[in-house]
This record gives C-alpha cells, structure tokens and sequence, in this order.
C-alpha cells in the first residue's frame, strides 16, 4: 500500500510529511484491488513525485457496501443530529491543527500559491465544515394542516449513500463542500477525488478517524473518472450522486442514472460568466476586481468572469488599467511568498488552453497582452487578453478554464444583457456600477445562479450556489444544501376519518 | 380541426357537449402540422368516441416558441404573482361552475365512475388550483447574513419553460397538480395529456382561455409518448421536463434530458406499495381502508396499496372480511347509480392486467378471488386477491396497475418491515395499529415518500407526494412543489470590501 512522505523545505513551509494514500474504507487504508498505482505529477516541474493507490470498481462496491451498513447501523438517524454536528466540529478544530499542511499539500499537488491555499482555500474549507456543522441537528421539516381528523407531517431523511465526485481546481474546499452537507443530514459518502490532486482528500481520512466518525460513515476512492466515476454514477447501491466538474461529465452522470436506478443527481458544471462594467463603476475596484475574477486560481474556476463587457465610455481606460495589473501579476513557485499565480493543474491542462489560445489566434482575435507559455519548466500561461472578438469565436463560447479573458466593448443595458445571456451556461455573472436601479435590474435580468454587484469570486459557504441552463442542477452551500442530502417522507395519521 | 360534440344522457348525467379538440397553442386551437388524428376510445364498449388532433415534433416547437415568448413578454415575472394568483382563482371558478361536465368527461375517457370522478378527481382538481393560487405571491427568497460588508439574498425565479407529460389514470387531477405550481410561479407550460384521456385537458384550454390567462401561457399538445414526449423531454428550449407515469418511460425522460440541454427533470413513477396491518388494527377500518387501497380507480394509482401485509393472529379473520369485501365491489357502467369500479382505461391495460392474473396462477399462487374478466364488453376486470405468494413472484414483485392485491402473512414487526422493504419502489405504504409507538416507529423505517397511518389513498394538496428509490425523483403539491419550477439566484451586493 502507498504512502506519501515529503520534506517541505520552503521559504513560506518547513515540514517531514507522511501518511497512507491507500484505499480509505471503514476507516482503514489497503491497497486497491487490482494493486494499481496513480502517478502524481508536480505542475511546477512536470516531474512524476508520488504515486497513490487506485482504485478500480471494486474497491468501489466494497466502499458502497461499508457505506450501506454504516448508514443501517451506526450513522444515518441512528446518531442524533446534534452527535453529527460535534463530530464536524471536531473535524473542523482539527482542520484548523493542520492548516499549513493542508495548504501545503493543495499547492504541492494543484499547484496554486501556498499563501493563496493558506489564506483562501483552507480558511473558507474550514468555515464550510463548521457551518454544516451547525445544521446537523437543525433538518426541520412541516407540519402541515389539512382537517382535525389528520395529523400530517413531513420528515427530511438522510437518502443514504451519497457518491460524490470532485474536481481538481480547489481539492480540499471541493471535498468539505461536498461531505459538509451530506454528513450533517446523516448520509454516509464515497467520494473519489481527482486522480490530479487526490493529497488533501487522503490527508482529510486521518483527520476524519481522529475526529471520531465511525468507520464506513467517509469512504475514499482514488482513481480515474471512467473507472471509479463510472461505477459510481451507475451503481445500484448509492442512492444519490453529486458531482462537479465539466458539462461533458456532467451529462454522463445524469444519463448514468437514469439507465441505472434512478439516483437523485445534482450537478455543478462549466460556465463563461460575464463580467460587466458600467461607466459609472468605481475604475480602480473593477479592474481588481475583474483581474481576480479570471487570473485567480491560473483561471481554473467554474465562476471565472471570462467574457469581460466594457462599457464604451470607459472601455479604453479600463483596458489600459487591466493590462497593466495583468502584466504585473507575478507567476512563481507556489510555495515562495510573493506567488501570485502558479502552474495549470497538468499537461492536459496546459495543452487545452493553448490549444484555446492558439484558435483566437487563429479566429483573428487579437492577443493584447500574455497569449504565451511562462517559463522552461512546469505549466505556466501568461495572463492573456484578447480584444476585437467577435461572438461565434470559440475562445467566447467555450470554457477555457484558464488565464485567458476576452473584452468586449458594448453600448447599454439591454445590449449587454443580451450578449451576456447569449451562452448555453448560466453559472454567475458581476456587474460593477454605483447606480442602484441599474445594479439590481442587471442582477434580476441576467441567467446567472450567482450574480455578484461590485465584487467577484466572493463566496461565503451561507448562500447558495449552483447554475442556470447547462451550467448544473442543483444548488449546494447555504440551506439549500440540505434539501439535496434528505428524502422528504410525509406520514399521515389518521385521527378520525373512517370509511 | 377537431371538435368533440356528445350528448349525455345518463341517469347521473344529462347534458349536451361540445369543445375542440385541436392542438391549443396561443390561446387557439388547430390541426397538428400533420393534420393526423388519434382515436379516443370508450373503455366500457372498445369502441371510437371521437378523435382529437395529433400533435407532431413540428407542433411542439410551436408550442415551446409560443411558451418562451409568453413567458419573456407577458407572464414569468412580468406579470405579479397577486395577478397570477386571481388568474387562478377565476379558472377554478370556471372548473366549479362546470365540474359536472368535467366529471362525465373524465368518467367517459377513462372509465372510472361518474360519482368518484365528481366527488374526488373533480373536487380534488379545484382544490389543487385554489391551493397554488394562494402561493403565486409567496414565492420566498432568503435575505442570508454574512458580514456587514456584503448584502447577499436569494430570488426564486420562475425557471422558465416547462414541459409536462401526464398519466391517463387521474387525467384532469395530474393536469392540475403539474399546472398549479408552474402558473403559479410564473413558468409557461408546454403540457402533453395522455393520448388515451385527453378529453378534459382539452376542455380546460377553453377554460384557461375564458379566464384570462394571456396567449402562450399554457399550450396542450395530444400525442404519443414517443413522439411527443420525446420531442418535449430532448427539447433544447425547454427549462424543466415533469413527468408522471412508468419507471421505465422516467428513465428516458431522465436520459433524455442529459443528452439535450441538462434540464431539470421531476419523476413521478410506479410503485408496489407496502400496506401493513398488525394484529392490534382496528379490522373492519383495516379491511375497508385495504380494499380501498387497492380497488379504488381499478388498481389504476401509483401509489395502490398492491402488497398487503397481515399480521398472523388476525390473518384469517382479516382475509375472510377482505373478501366479502372484495366479492361486494359493485362492477358496473361508469354512468350508473351504484357503480363502483368501471373498466381498466384501455385494451393494452387489460391484457397487461390479465397477463400477471395469469402469471400468478403459473407461478403456483391462489386466486383467492376474482382473477377473471367481468362481463363480456369492456375492459373489466373482477377485483383479484392473490395469496400462497412467494417473495420472487412476478405478481409481488412488479407494478400490476389493475385491481390484484397479493395478501402475505407475517410475523412482525422486524420481519414486515424487511418484506415491506425489499423493493426497488417506494412510493407509499401504511400502517394499521391502534399502538402509537408501533405505528409511528414503523412509518418512520418504510422507505417510502408516503405513510399512511391508518388509512390509505388519502391525498391533500398541501402535503408532499413522492418517491423513495425508483419510485420517483422531487416531489409534488404542498409548498415543496415550488422548488420544482424555480431557479435560485443568490445575489451579493458588496457594501464595502474592497481589494
């Protein structure tokens, strides 16, 4: 069985790391069945620095099976609501022991700033444990009236076992975002992490034995999505399957469970969400603002504001502004201090986003800044702006997921309203003015399932998340996680009405 | 185009009749593209009453295009939910005002007594509206604390599109249950009624119109499940798909769905629902709740109480009154005094019916009673119990759809629950004791989306319906319906984080 053992020797982390990158089942680490391993590849260098066990379906049904008898036995509402939000507590107090080895580990394996993981990543991954946290005994459902001779009320079970299947652009907060909700409602979970970046997610199972949660109740499986994640979207043993990831993935689940047994699915997929600035913004803000939303996190976010519309009155200001913050970014070793934009995730990756900006090119976009390979070594890009796009080039339709945005100057509410909802996606939008009435009927207005007024990539684990169109099904963070994790159960007692 | 002209003379009903029966899009009826018709026969002779148009892929399109435009222009939240709500109550008014003529529709088109159409389907059809009419300005958002520095709120809005493809056994009833939340929060509908029963929805398009609602609002479109529903469940431009019918049609109505545009998707399917009766019941109310369970519509309900559980101590006791039950059915034409049960809706149902009849016998249980055709016109069939069943019989197993009732002897209370169980349904059940302990801890370990205590069929439109397991996905009526026809938009206002 694996095991991953790695000397931090760096000017932001100093630290001998070891622990299992086995199969995680019933609180035990083994080899997977077919005694397989997954290389890890630093982004930074291309080199391979570790490898993991994988798991093939199999270790999946035996997951399941774990996962089946914990629910039936030791979690589900056999443990009461309040006794599952403890145990996330803790969970939670001891995210926060290890939260520079956990930050380390999503830069070493994603290859994101360490200060970005330390301060963005692992902070909000653990407000999200502890929100649920505070749910777990608090899944109320109705009583609801109809005549006196019925007492009729509904109960929000656990559905039971949870598949969750997560991407690899923000590892850990992906898992809690993901665990939170299904462990505070009662479900027990498999979740296959990204094979990319699977290093938090396993570092997470010893902090999950730590804090106490029965065996079975958190499983964890490694491996590949045509593998594990399609024995998890078809198997007949999980009751609900969540997923993240691209729209591609995302009708596959869904078709999945329909030829399977009917699973609940809910989806988070793509999105090419507009950034729209007004005459009126607050310049130096919008272009902060604006720069995080598509250069934070090299790009790889599902929310990147990557269509930025400009309004004419400040279209040239504003791009002279932004080309100049583009150009300042600094591209480094995540783990030095100065870092603010790090490697893409892998080759793959790296491969897809020159591949988009080479078609710009070639579409007779113009690159107004970046558009190039960073470095000899690892999978840095450059950040990029295009201009002079028109609306059937590829690089505005389709998700790059890189730091690669398109500017397009526009006249006026309805015009960029318009261009805005011109999208098969519907994932989140910002709009940047001072103007009230213009501020919400621009929210109300566009197909978004976030709209963000005078910030961007602003999320807090209290409000809900989730797409319009083909951007996902579903919503998760906020109470409305909940609904997703529970099964409604209406009991109807008779109290006098005789045939 | 089509006209459907009658004259009623029955002794429950006398009245002349005449509506079209075309495609109604726009607030206006007209042939299909195809200029093709469907027969609509009467269940009690086998015979053609009348035809309707068919409505083609072509008609669809129409129908989505008129649909959009209403919902972008006059209806989604251009019009106020107050106004939506009095558009609802005026069409319930217009049911009352013509609820005779909708129950000897109904009566006629399906098969099911004039008296249970008037006294439950027709009641319950209004009620539905009246109910949905009182949320249309109740569709609540949340305003969601963070930090001072940020305004966050959410908006439910109107998803847009719906189409919706309806079952032949409660026809005017599932039409409201689809209809009433969607107008309600401001969705237009795209609605296809069984080809075997589209009689009353074709009355309610004259109803809809004389009420007010605006053109486009809500569309019909008569046609066949793999014409019509297909064309609706794979249509790019439809928001939402709700479907009520079999497991196996939900599961290409989920598939298709994945393949086209990601639409959400509700299910509501079959089930092979648990009804449980302990010794301590109350007998008679058991034996009449249990008869009711299962004969009341023909069998023909989703959620018929098909596998009856008696405990041993008052198995035979409950057999002997279940069948004097059973043989006191009065069979007879639906337009009658008197009638009880009325024909199964169509030959193919009848043959299906017969066919599991026979395969019980094949498979060595008893006909305890009944297991035959009753008269020789028609599709009746004789109220059938089954008993000497094993647990791997095709009659206990699967969703017969008619008036069999399979009786299974058990132990207790561990031993029943497992049997009521082991399903891949889970619809409903119920429970029989007068014990409050007993019967509330059995209702809460069924894993089913109804328990009835005590009673059984008993529906309100303000509490939820829907499946556990392959039963169904979502839930309809009671105010979880909302969320099946909303989009949640969570909206952040930065109120002062600047970066």
């Amino acid at each position: 069985m694996t095991t991953f053992t790695h000397e931090f020797d760096t000017p932001v982390f100093k630290k001998k790391v070891s622990f299992p990158t086995g199969i995680f089942i019933n609180n035990e680490f083994s080899a997977g069945v077919n005694n397989t391993t997954i290389d890890l590849v630093n982004p930074t260098t291309g080199q391979v620095v570790a490898q993991v066990s994988e798991g093939m379906p199999a270790d999946v049904d035996r997951a399941v099976a774990a996962a089946r008898k914990a629910f039936e036995t030791t979690w589900g509402l056999n443990t009461p609501g309040f006794d599952r939000g403890r145990l996330l507590t803790r969970l939670a107090d001891l995210m926060e022991e290890n939260m520079d080895e956990l930050a380390a580990l999503d830069a070493f394996d994603n290859g994101k700033s360490f200060m970005m993981a330390r301060h963005g990543d692992v902070p909000f991954s653990i407000s999200v444990i502890r929100y649920f946290a505070g749910w777990a005994d608090k899944n109320h459902g109705q009583t609801i009236e109809t005549t006196e001779a019925k007492f009729a009320y509904t109960r929000h079970e656990p559905v039971g076992v949870c598949g969750q299947i997560i991407p690899w652009n923000f590892p850990l907060l992906m898992m809690v975002s993901k665990i939170g909700p299904a462990l505070a409602t009662g479900c027990t979970v498999v979740l296959k992490p990204s094979e990319v970046t699977p290093l938090t997610a396993l570092r997470m199972a010893q902090l999950i034995v730590a804090a106490g949660f029965p065996p079975g109740v958190v499983n964890i499986v490694v491996g590949y999505g045509s593998t594990v994640g399609q024995a998890i979207a078809e198997h007949l043993g999980i009751d609900k399957v969540s997923f993240t990831g691209s729209t591609v993935v995302g009708r596959k689940i869904l078709e999945a469970s329909a030829k399977s047994n009917l699973k609940k699915v809910t989806l988070e997929l793509g999105g090419k969400s507009p950034s729209i600035v007004f005459d009126d913004a607050d310049l130096d803000q919008a272009v902060k603002w604006v720069a995080l939303g598509i250069f934070g996190n090299a790009g790889q976010a599902c929310v990147a504001g990557s269509r930025i519309f400009i309004q004419e009155g400040i279209y040239d200001k504003f791009l002279e502004a932004f080309t100049k913050h583009a150009t300042s970014i600094k591209l480094g070793d995540p783990f030095r201090a100065d870092s603010q934009q790090g490697p893409q995730v892998s080759q793959i990756q790296y491969d897809r986003v020159m591949g988009y900006i080479n078609s710009g090119k070639e579409q007779g976009a113009k690159v107004h800044t970046g558009g190039s390979r960073h470095g000899n070594l690892g999978y840095w890009i450059q950040p990029t702006i295009f201009t002079d796009v028109r609306p059937d080039m590829k690089i505005v339709r389709e998700e790059i997921f890189g730091p690669v945005g398109v500017v397009i100057k526009f006249k006026d509410e309805d015009d960029v309203v318009r261009q805005a909802n011109d999208t098969l996606y519907g994932l989140a939008a910002a709009v940047f003015t001072k103007d009230i009435k213009r501020a919400v009927e621009t929210a109300n207005r566009v197909q978004a399932g976030t709209v963000w007024v005078n910030s961007m990539m602003s999320g807090n684990v209290q409000i809900p998340f989730g797409g319009y169109k083909q951007s996902g099904i579903g919503r998760e963070n906020g109470e409305a996680a909940l609904a997703e994790y529970t099964n409604v159960k209406a009991v109807h007692v008779n109290l006098g009405h005789t045939l | 185009m089509t006209t459907f002209s009658y004259n009623f003379d029955t002794e429950v009903f006398r009245q002349k009749v005449s509506f079209p029966t075309g495609i109604f899009i726009n607030n206006e009826f007209r042939k299909g593209s195809d200029a093709t018709e469907i027969d609509v026969i009467n269940p009690t002779t086998g015979k053609t009453i009348t035809k309707v148009s068919e409505a083609t892929k072509a008609d669809v399109d129409d129908a989505v295009r008129a649909a959009r435009k209403a919902f972008q222009t006059v209806w989604g939240l251009n019009m106020p939910g107050s106004d939506r709500s009095r558009l609802l109550g005026k069409l319930a008014d217009l049911m009352e005002a013509h609820s005779d003529e909708l129950a000897a529709l109904e009566a006629l088109d399906n098969g099911k007594t004039f008296g249970w159409a008037k006294t439950v389907d027709v009641t319950a059809a209004i009620e539905c509206i009246r109910y949905y009419a009182g949320w249309a300005d109740k569709v609540h958002g949340k305003t969601i604390e963070t930090s001072e520095a940020k305004l966050a709120y959410t908006r439910h809005e109107p998803i847009g599109v719906a189409g919706q493809i309806i079952p032949w056994n409660f026809p005017l009833l599932m039409m409201t249950w689809k209809i009433g939340p969607a107008l309600a929060t401001g969705c237009a509908v795209v609605l296809k009624p069984s080809e075997f029963t589209p009689l009353s929805a074709l009355r309610m398009c004259s109803l809809i119109q004389e009420a007010g609602f605006p053109a486009g609002v809500v569309n019909v479109v008569v046609g066949y499940g793999s014409t019509t529903g297909q064309a609706i469940a794979e249509h790019m431009d439809i928001d939402k798909v709700a479907f009520t019918g079999s497991t196996l049609v939900g599961r290409k109505i989920q598939e298709a769905a994945a393949k086209s545009n990601l639409k959400n998707v509700t299910l509501e399917l079959g089930g092979k629902s648990p009804n449980i009766i302990f010794d301590d019941a109350d007998l008679e109310q058991a034996v009449n709740w249990a008869a009711f369970g299962i004969f009341w519509n023909h069998g023909q309900a989703c959620c018929a109480g098909s596998r009856i559980f008696v405990q041993e101590g008052i198995y035979d006791k409950f057999l002997e009154a279940f069948t004097k039950k059973a043989l006191e059915i009065k069979l007879g034409d639906p337009f009658k005094q008197g009638s009880y049960q009325g024909p199964q809706v169509s030959q193919i149902q009848y043959d299906r019916i017969m066919a599991y009849i026979q395969s019980g016998k094949e498979q060595g249980a008893q006909v305890h009673v009944g297991g035959e055709r009753f008269g020789t016109e028609g599709y009746w069939i004789k109220p059938t119990i089954f008993t000497n069943t094993t647990p791997d019989m095709k009659i206990v197993r699967e969703e017969i759809f008619g008036p069999v009732g399979v009786v299974i002897k058990f132990q207790d209370e561990e031993d029943v629950v497992r049997q009521a169980n082991d399903t891949t349904y889970g619809l409903a059940a119920a429970v029989f004791s007068q014990n409050i302990t007993r019967a509330l801890k059995v209702a809460h370990r069924l894993q089913a989306g109804t328990a009835w205590i005590n009673c059984y069929n008993q529906i309100h439109c303000q509490v939820p319906f829907g499946g556990y397991k392959q039963s169904g996905v979502g839930r309809e009526l009671g105010e979880y319906a909302l969320e099946n026809y909303t989009a949640v938009k969570a909206v952040h206002v930065n109120l002062g984080h600047t970066i």
